[in-house]
């Protein structure tokens, strides 16, 4: 994902001179290296200081640059938050806050690297967009997107790198703000966003082998949130299932229960995300998901 | 030669004309205190006769919003000091005054983006140099000549983000920085120089992170003014101008509670007659 990031930012930067990278102290890998050789001096290195990435931000953009700001998801958004809050979303500034790394996952590095309540914090921030691209190809899209919108500040969440292709066969194209069918079916519909997509995926084949009609569904804009699509969705499905990669609290399982309530909906709906609480394990991802009792056949198991 | 250089290379300012703009500027405070209770009195005197320098003397134009160089009041609490001075200029009403703090005005305790000579929000404190950090950085990105003057309070400076700010602005030369420093000497809980007393000498902090540095008596119009315009230009600059707080009305120097209260209306009266012409 993060690759997919940079080559459509570097892409982009060679027709837009106002886009900048405002990094602190990440390694620069793949094409956000050639983007530092062909623009220095719209790339700056902060260093280990996230306020200043941020406030710098704020001050390029209210002169009228594109900023982007790129370091690990828990010090793109936790460490600054404040000047997020202030400087970006109180003001309005079209700057994107990129996070690698959200959820869990940096899974062999600990809880302080874990940003499993990213979502939720930034969608809390009056005037902030949040996107979750769920694989390479809709992070490609949703970065050209970003490199042309002007209306105000993002949070993008991304993985880090080897997330499959999810998208090559979807039924919707990529819309901001809009629902993606990846695959569209009749009984159960899941909603998902990032790359637990993939765990909702394998969910999805396991009850088609079952003879269920699925659809997977791309939920990468958070916010604003596509509410006549979630509409639509628990309406045309007998069985609705959310399946993200954050904490229970403030997330899109919330929402889609909130949006279910307040429309009457009545196909059966279950929600799974991470734990409310920090789990001092070590692995793979996928074995930190699963510490969080999220996989595929622990989601089948519950669902029955 | 431009109009910068010009400003800058004048060696005296018109003092008396200054001391008399920063009298008026007090008794506007004051008579908005009758108004509104909602206001911070102390900080925007200790601060005034530095902001007057910095839009009279300093900055290319004097109509706030239209000026070429900019003013980011990163000690947002002294705002009134600013909005007084964006008044004279035109750029604010008597209306906005009228209607501050009230449903249907647009001035608020804090600077707000948007209004007219407010180009960035601040009131939480250690954001201000940050933003100036950045809006430095893009006018040299985008080749535009232009000065970003800055005002933080010294309780301020003991924020994190404000020593992140330094740092980077020094990293990066922006010599097209000046920053001020009110070190008025009083936060909430007391005096700054006994909570946090290896805060000082404060300018050999600005001169460690690379920038240039002064320290004046920041009542004093004539010593601002030399301390930027003697200032090397290939680096920022912070000014730290030694203030009172409340300076102008002898029962609020000094005393903390003036920080947030409005005087009553005997207390208006007997400032108001005390009120003089603050000498450096």
């Amino acid at each position: 994902m993060r690759n997919n990031f940079a080559e459509t930012f570097f892409e982009a930067s060679k027709r837009d001179p106002r886009l900048c990278l405002v990094v602190a102290d990440i390694s620069p890998a793949g094409a956000i290296d050639k983007f530092r050789n062909e623009f220095p001096d719209r790339f700056i290195n902060t260093g280990v200081a996230e306020q200043i990435m941020i406030g710098m931000c704020a001050g390029m953009a209210l002169r009228g640059l594109r900023p982007f700001a790129y370091t690990i998801a828990t010090f793109a958004l936790f460490r600054p938050f404040e000047m997020i809050r202030d400087d970006l979303c109180y003001q309005n500034l079209p700057v994107t806050v990129v996070g690698i790394g959200g959820g869990v996952t940096y899974s062999t590095l600990g809880g302080t690297h874990h940003a499993q309540e990213d979502v939720a914090i930034a969608c809390a921030l009056p005037n902030m967009t949040v996107i979750a691209p769920c694989d390479p190809a809709e992070t490609r899209i949703a970065t050209q997107w970003l490199t042309t919108q002007e209306h105000g500040p993002v949070y993008f969440r991304l993985g880090k790198a080897g997330e499959p292709d999810l998208t090559g066969n979807a039924v919707d194209p990529w819309e901001f703000g809009k629902l993606r069918y990846l695959s569209r079916g009749r009984d159960i519909c899941i909603l998902t966003y990032g790359p637990i997509a993939k765990m909702a995926n394998d969910v999805a084949d396991a009850y088609r082998a079952k003879g269920r009609s699925v659809s997977v569904v791309s939920v990468h804009t958070l916010k604003p949130l596509d509410v006549e699509g979630i509409v639509r969705a628990l309406h045309d499905h007998e069985q609705v299932v959310v399946v993200e990669e954050l904490s229970p609290y403030g997330g899109l399982g919330p929402r889609v229960k909130a949006i279910a309530w307040d429309t009457k909906a009545r196909c059966r709906l279950d929600t799974f995300a991470l734990d409310d609480a920090f789990h001092h394990v070590y692995g793979s991802h996928a074995e930190i998901l699963a510490a969080h009792g999220l996989s595929r056949d622990k989601i089948i198991e519950r669902l029955g | 030669m431009d109009a910068s250089t010009a400003t800058l290379r004048r060696n005296s300012i018109d003092v008396a004309a200054a001391r008399r703009r920063c009298l008026g500027y007090r008794r506007r405070i004051l008579d908005i205190s009758q108004q509104v209770g909602a206001l911070h009195i102390a900080p925007a005197f200790s601060c005034l006769e530095a902001i007057d320098t910095i839009y009279h003397e300093l900055m290319r134009s004097r109509r706030g919003h239209s000026s070429q160089d900019t003013f980011l009041m990163s000690k947002g609490h002294g705002c009134m000091a600013q909005y007084v001075i964006l008044e004279d200029h035109s750029v604010l009403t008597s209306d906005d005054f009228a209607l501050y703090c009230k449903p249907g005005g647009r001035l608020g305790g804090h600077p707000d983006y948007g209004v007219p000579g407010i180009e960035a929000s601040t009131g939480s404190l250690g954001h201000g140099l940050g933003m100036a950090v950045g809006m430095a950085y893009a006018d040299r990105l985008k080749r535009d000549d232009r000065t970003i003057y800055t005002l933080m309070g010294d309780g301020e400076m003991q924020e994190g983000s404000i020593w992140e700010a330094f740092m980077m602005a020094g990293n990066l030369r922006l010599n097209k920085l000046v920053a001020f420093a009110d070190v008025n000497d009083f936060q909430g809980l007391g005096r700054t120089s006994e909570t946090h007393p290896f805060f000082y000498p404060v300018p050999e902090k600005a001169l460690a992170f690379g920038w240039d540095a002064a320290e004046v008596n920041g009542h004093d119009h004539q010593a601002i003014f030399d301390a930027v315009a003697g200032r090397r230009t290939d680096r920022p600059m912070l000014v730290v101008c030694r203030t009172v707080k409340g300076k102008g009305v002898s029962y609020m120097e000094n005393v903390p509670i003036w920080h947030y209260r409005a005087p009553n209306p005997t207390e208006y009266q007997q400032a108001i007659d005390a009120l003089a012409e603050v000498s450096s």
